[in-house]
């Protein structure tokens, strides 16, 4: 009875593709809360918070050609509105009594500000600030998005344009040191409606909702993948004027997942904030957002899954070799990011595709079938339908392929072992 | 301009590259149901002229009316959405996905960004790709990875991603380049039948497959239309002799 249900569930996961999925619900929901202290969680946590940046770039970059160098833009503006709305909270009167004006953030009070600014005076509401977390980066990328593809702007010079944003915002965060922290951002960030967000226990809380949210974004961006609109982003990048004379408006597929991608990195953003205790200009800025690239780029930009795990082994080495070697940890970071798309386009989920994937079947396939070592496990494969299709129809002998070279008969059974190729 | 009977009335159209008129005050009008070939030298303007119908160049003066609508100021996809299919030169098909799903992108449904989320490939869909898939002989191979088609086969393909938006104008670029003469014939064949129930525009260089297909011809040369007939009287033009047929 359990096995069979055992039985119908596997076969349940394995239909939706959803193993990579499982594994990673497991590692991140009861390995890691298993195996660290709450300390390490907590860093686990914080990269976690990265990790929807990485996704979101598999969304805009991998999927939909969109390559994005100011991530860190909509993941500090997420950010930021989460910790607005936390600053005010632990500026009430009583603990800010000793500033000249009482009850307004103390970097205001340093930088000689009397009153709070009006638009900061909504993010006193946390449904106001949580809605402004998701809207406003949301809002930006769309407006530069829209801008861009309807003017057929793309590629090299998207991915400048939005680097020139992330600097741009980096320089007025800095400038206006009064109204947004400066540099130091905004910092002794304490409750969330009275809730100490600095105990361990809130920690551990707060490490479980951001997996929790990690694991239901990829899984609604995977069912985006398999929506139309996944097949539409895949075929955009393929043939882009096929398919607006299709009778597609491609700007606007583009356009959403941009938006998409600033959605989910402004996720991150504020579970960074409310997790770490503090958001400033530096996760802002032209750096961490080209770092946030090389996450996606290392776990592979095709897979949500690798990218989660790209994400946190860049941040493990970093946190390991910065300690150890602070001055080498940006030369071996450009070294892996180099390596990573010189060796291994797509990273290492492609990695595990094309060599571990291949392997552990072999393996598995010599464990079953023990009495007969000889037999490779995927010989015996009929030449199908397909193929009685294209020799009926198909090229006669000696067609000519459109570069002039001529196709023998045999090139439909090599196209059919390329087949099996594809699907072994 | 006067509204007119025709499918697609192509009026005073000009365009310009840098001085250089690649098409020059052309007139063109394309009766319902029928099926219309363009012939010409390299350079005539014949591929610029179907770029122009379509939107992917724009005219620098002159008008495209389809249906009696002005297509000229319309965004490439709002033309198709009107019901003017396009296939390009060179096989533009996505090469990564499999046969059914090339077919299947191309069903006309779902084409906004939140429409594409909700697309259901639901059983008139999938009765769709069957039909024509089987309409352009590639029912056994849906799920074959399209990339891994014949030439011919990439050709007929691109045709069937169009039939399944059931255009009302359907523009075909060099439907047989690079076929075998076995393919030629089939795809003479399978003209024939889609451009039962709509206007057709066909450009193409081999005399014999255009005498085989066409209602009427049109002679470019130089963005200019040099000659307009049957086959037969195109064909013994002593303009058209001289600058096409007799070289």
């Amino acid at each position: 009875m359990i096995s069979k249900l055992l039985s119908s569930l596997k076969t349940w996961i394995d239909q939706r593709g959803l193993n990579g999925f499982i594994i990673l619900a497991i590692l991140l929901a009861v390995v890691f809360p298993l195996a660290m202290d709450s300390f390490r969680l907590n860093l686990v946590g914080k990269y976690l918070t990265y990790g929807f940046v990485a996704i979101g770039l598999v969304m805009a970059w991998g999927y939909g050609g969109v390559l994005s160098l100011g991530q860190g833009v909509f993941f500090g503006l997420g950010g930021y509105a989460m910790a607005m709305f936390l600053k005010l909270e632990a500026s009430d009167p009583i603990s800010t009594k000793i500033q000249s004006t009482p009850g307004i953030p103390d970097f205001m009070d340093w930088n000689q500000i009397t009153a709070l600014p009006i638009w900061w005076e909504p993010f006193r509401h946390l449904p106001f600030a949580l809605l402004a977390v998701l809207v406003v980066p949301t809002l930006l990328a769309f407006i530069i998005s829209f801008a861009m593809f309807k003017r057929r702007v793309g590629g090299v010079y998207f991915a400048i344009i939005t680097q020139a944003v992330a600097l741009i915002l980096t320089v007025l965060i800095i400038g206006q040191q009064g109204y947004t922290g400066g540099v130091n951002g905004i910092t002794d960030l304490k409750t969330m409606l009275g809730w100490d967000t600095r105990t361990n226990s809130a920690k551990y809380i707060l490490y479980f909702v951001t997996v929790a949210l990690l694991l239901a974004s990829i899984y609604g961006c995977q069912w985006i993948q398999k929506s139309k609109l996944g097949t539409l982003l895949l075929a955009m990048r393929d043939k882009e004027d096929r398919v607006r004379f299709s009778g597609y408006d491609v700007a606007m597929f583009k356009v959403f997942a941009f938006c998409l991608a600033a959605f989910l990195s402004a996720i991150g953003g504020a579970l960074f904030t409310l997790q770490v205790g503090f958001m400033s200009a530096s996760f802002v800025g032209i750096v961490p957002s080209i770092e946030m690239v090389i996450f996606a780029a290392v776990g592979g930009r095709m897979s949500l899954v690798g990218a989660v795990y790209g994400t946190l082994l860049v941040n493990f080495g970093k946190t390991y070799f910065s300690e150890s070697f602070p001055d080498l940890w940006l030369f071996l970071m450009a070294a892996l990011f180099i390596g990573v798309v010189m060796a291994f386009p797509d990273g290492l989920a492609g990695l595990w595709e094309s060599h571990i994937k291949g392997w552990l079947a072999r393996g598995r396939a010599a464990l079953r079938k023990p009495k007969n070592p000889d037999a490779p496990p995927s010989q015996i494969v009929q030449p199908d339908a397909d193929v009685m299709t294209m020799q009926e129809i198909g090229s006669p002998p000696l067609a000519r392929s459109a570069s002039g070279s001529p196709r023998v008969p045999s090139g439909a059974g090599m196209q059919v072992s390329g087949i099996q190729g594809q699907s072994a | 301009m006067s509204n007119t009977d025709f499918v697609l009335a192509v009026e005073d159209l000009t365009v310009s590259f840098d001085g250089f008129k690649a098409i020059d005050a052309l007139n063109l009008y394309v009766n319902q149901g029928e099926l219309r070939v363009i012939i010409g030298p390299n350079g005539a303007g014949k591929t610029t002229l179907l770029d122009l119908i379509c939107g992917k160049t724009r005219a620098s003066s002159g008008s495209i009316k389809f249906k009696n609508h002005e297509m000229t100021k319309l965004a490439e996809h709002k033309i198709v959405r009107s019901g003017i299919g396009r296939k390009f030169q060179t096989p533009s098909i996505y090469e990564n996905l499999s046969v059914f799903k090339n077919l299947e992108v191309s069903f006309p449904r779902g084409r906004g960004v939140f429409g594409a989320l909700a697309f259901k490939c639901s059983d008139d869909v999938k009765e769709r790709v069957q039909s024509v898939a089987t309409e352009i002989g590639l029912e056994g191979s849906l799920d074959m990875e399209a990339g891994l088609l014949s030439h011919g086969q990439k050709q007929w393909l691109e045709i069937g991603m169009l039939l399944m938006q059931d255009p009302e104008l359907l523009m075909l670029d060099e439907p047989i380049a690079g076929m075998s003469a076995r393919e030629r014939e089939v795809t003479a064949d399978l003209l024939k039948r889609i451009c039962k129930n709509r206007s057709m525009i066909v450009i193409e260089h081999d005399m014999a497959f255009v005498a085989q297909i066409a209602d009427k011809v049109t002679v470019m040369h130089q963005g200019k239309i040099l000659a307009e007939g049957s086959m037969d009287k195109v064909q013994n033009d002593p303009k058209v002799i001289d600058v096409y047929l007799g070289h």
